[in-house]
């Protein structure tokens, strides 16, 4: 009743009726097309600056990386991170097959669960989906592989991602979601929920004064892999 | 309740003006946005043109908004959530209820919400013996003070340190009374331990949203602090509230707005969190809500198709015009009187509550354009408080003294040397009255105006006798 009484009164105030069929057509079309806007020129740039740009800007919005030379090397980034914290060697692990591929057995010392994450958690082990070098910004989508609360609940949040996923803008790495990606219940591509994080957890609120801890992780480590040979530093 | 004070808004911003605390806090506050937002576009050479794409995104989805609405809802249902639209505030407020009864909730984390605070929906969910628990650090605060955003961005932009600090003493009676907050992060580290166990407990999670996408049927939401997404991933239900001005048609066009909003409103290149809800949990997840709902409302909104005010549904929120008001900056925004402060309040709050309550807020402006040339969407705010203006006058709503004041003026000025005599007269006299001083800090018969301000001393003559000067010197 009401969404017909909202139509109503925009159609209304737009002085025409229901949109024909053929501007329908192309409303749709539109949307199919999806027609990409100006994309700023900062990240369109050599693979191997992009991987630089992104590190930069996590490093810039308060966020550290290790860059590693292969998957072997992990464990120890991992280990050698959450030391340096002065952090127990304790983590909850995504239940991703790349991660519980890793020779964690190189690290004994390393305890870790692969599941959600609870809220006495202090440390949790991501896999990174995709990375964006215009921001410095991660993406997450949820994933049986994947869970959400691994990006809220510890205090600190170690994200593993590939050279060869990072990309310049937003609408590269959505393309590759797009691409990669079909969803069990709607048949498109979205998963319940795709989280875009740039940094750790921030507020401004205290007299518009920056203070990193707020309710999500205070510290957020990436350990960028070099998997891709095009991306290597000159 | 939301006490609508508008009407008031003379009285309020005198007594803003006078409080010591609210200036001190308003001092420190304004200069901290303008400089990051101005650093941040200058990080950005090609944010001038995206000003003019987010404006001609939006223009095209309001252009045909009964389509996109659709074929959103279509959407968020394929996905399996659920849609509830609602006319009025009464409705949306009726259907979060239901929601949060059918749930169980005995009590509901929210993230930042403005459209929350015009539905009133903590009063209605107290009201029904439903607890409800704000969870962005600034609006934590404003509910333990039982107070108002005055921010749309930065709840507690009022407030100072002391402020938080003897809150937090007040109400967390079950600390140590002799702890110490010696930095501002204590105060952050104390709220955040005090959040975790509400995230944890609660039954329900209610967020805004920032977007919504109809070719995904997508709501977003753009944080700093998480509290939104803990909200919307713990609880078993989670309900996005939303005003349908806030649709884009695609993912694509959503990136072009994303790259406006954060830098225009905290200047930040991206905002910490920007998350896109898509339904509830899908087989195999291993958390999220089982339960997705969106409360779709209009109240008001779809009445301001084809007026003056159209354009004013382009807002995408970001406060660049309130950081930027010399009005806001010296009153602050609770004088405004109700939900929405500043430039883009003193426009909306009158086809929401009617130019009759808010007739003041078009009128307190000075006219000097900056929250135009900061829009990140180009809304002409200065030209429509001129419209709200035009009608309140028209409608007989302005005071006497007001009318009979532009009468007068009105007359002198349909009588070109009369008029030109007057303004000579008023600027000699003035010229003489400052002996040779820069501004007036109070003048006589004007008391009232100069209290808040001083008046420049008028300086090189009238406009006409400049205009000659030029004139003849070619």
């Amino acid at each position: 009743m009401s969404k017909e009484a909202i139509l109503n009164a925009i159609r209304r105030g737009l002085k025409r009726g229901p949109l024909p069929a053929d501007q329908r057509a192309m409303l749709e079309a539109r949307m199919l097309a999806r027609p990409r806007h100006l994309i700023p020129a900062r990240s369109r740039v050599p693979r191997p600056d992009q991987i630089k740009l992104f590190i930069v800007n996590v490093e810039k919005e308060f966020g550290s990386v290790t860059r590693v030379a292969d998957v072997k090397e992990i464990p120890g980034a991992v280990a050698e991170y959450l030391s340096q914290q002065n952090l127990a060697p304790r983590f909850v692990m995504a239940p991703h097959p790349e991660l519980q591929a890793l020779p964690w057995s190189d690290r004994a010392m390393l305890e870790f669960e692969t599941r959600r994450a609870e809220a006495s958690d202090t440390v949790s082990v991501q896999h990174g989906y995709a990375g964006i070098a215009e921001t410095g910004t991660l993406m997450l989508p949820s994933d049986p592989a994947r869970p959400t609360t691994l990006n809220l609940l510890a205090e600190t949040e170690i994200v593993v991602l590939r050279a060869s996923r990072i990309t310049g803008p937003y609408e590269d790495a959505w393309d590759m979601l797009r691409a990669e990606r079909q969803d069990a219940v709607t048949g498109g591509f979205m998963p319940r929920n795709v989280m875009l994080v740039t940094g750790p957890s921030r507020s401004g609120d205290i007299e518009q004064t920056l203070e990193l801890g707020a309710s999500g992780p205070r510290r957020l480590h990436v350990i960028v892999v070099d998997d891709d040979p095009a991306a290597l530093p000159v | 309740m939301v006490q609508i004070t508008s009407p008031q808004f003379k009285e309020n911003a005198a007594r803003a003006i006078g409080d010591a605390r609210l200036q001190k806090a308003l001092g420190k506050a304004e200069g901290a946005f303008l400089q990051r937002r101005g650093d941040a576009v200058a990080r950005l050479p090609e944010f001038e043109q995206l000003r003019d794409i987010g404006r001609d995104i939006k223009n095209h989805t309001l252009a045909n908004l009964d389509f996109y609405l659709e074929t959103y809802a279509a959407n968020v249902e394929a996905a399996g959530g659920t849609v509830h639209w609602c006319s009025t505030a009464e409705e949306a407020r009726a259907a979060v209820l239901e929601i949060c009864r059918k749930a169980g909730a005995k009590t509901v984390t929210k993230g930042k919400s403005m459209i929350s605070e015009e539905l009133e929906i903590n009063d209605h969910l107290e009201a029904h013996g439903i607890e409800p628990v704000e969870t962005d650090l600034g609006e934590y605060i404003i509910q333990l003070r039982r107070e108002h955003p005055s921010h749309i961005i930065a709840p507690a932009f009022h407030l100072n340190r002391e402020d938080w600090e003897q809150s937090f003493r007040e109400m967390h009676t079950d600390l140590p009374k002799d702890r110490v907050f010696s930095e501002r992060r204590d105060i952050l580290t104390e709220a955040r331990t005090k959040l975790r166990d509400r995230f944890l407990a609660a039954d329900v999670g209610i967020t805004g949203a920032n977007f919504l996408i109809a070719e995904s049927g997508s709501s977003v939401i753009v944080t700093n602090e998480g509290n939104g997404d803990l909200t919307q991933t713990l609880p078993r239900v989670h309900i996005a509230l939303a005003s349908i001005e806030k649709l884009v048609p695609t993912l694509n066009d959503a990136c072009a707005l994303l790259r406006l909003l954060a830098r225009s409103a905290t200047g930040q290149d991206f905002s910490v969190y920007t998350t896109f809800s898509t339904g509830g949990r899908r087989p195999g997840d291993l958390d999220g809500p089982e339960e997705y709902h969106v409360v779709l409302i209009d109240n008001g909104r779809s009445n301001m198709f084809g007026t003056e005010f159209q354009e004013m549904l382009r807002c995408i929120r970001c406060a660049a015009c309130m950081n930027h008001c010399p009005v806001y900056g010296i009153t602050g925004g609770h004088a405004y009187g109700w939900v929405y402060p500043g430039p883009m309040g003193s426009v909306l709050t009158p086809t929401l509550i009617g130019v009759d309550k808010a007739g003041h807020l078009p009128n307190a402006s000075t006219f000097c354009g900056r929250c135009e040339s900061v829009c990140p969407v180009k809304i002409p705010l200065p030209k429509m408080m001129r419209h709200w203006r035009e009608r309140e006058f028209e409608r007989h709503l302005s005071p006497a003294a007001v009318r009979r004041n532009l009468g007068l003026w009105a007359w002198v000025a349909q009588r070109p040397g009369l008029y030109r005599m007057a303004t000579k007269l008023a600027v000699g006299t003035l010229g003489l009255l400052a002996q040779g001083k820069g501004a007036f800090r109070s003048l006589p018969l004007a008391g009232g105006w100069t209290q808040g301000r001083d008046l420049p001393v008028p300086e090189g003559g009238t406009f006409m006798d400049r205009y000659a000067k030029t004139k003849r010197g070619g």
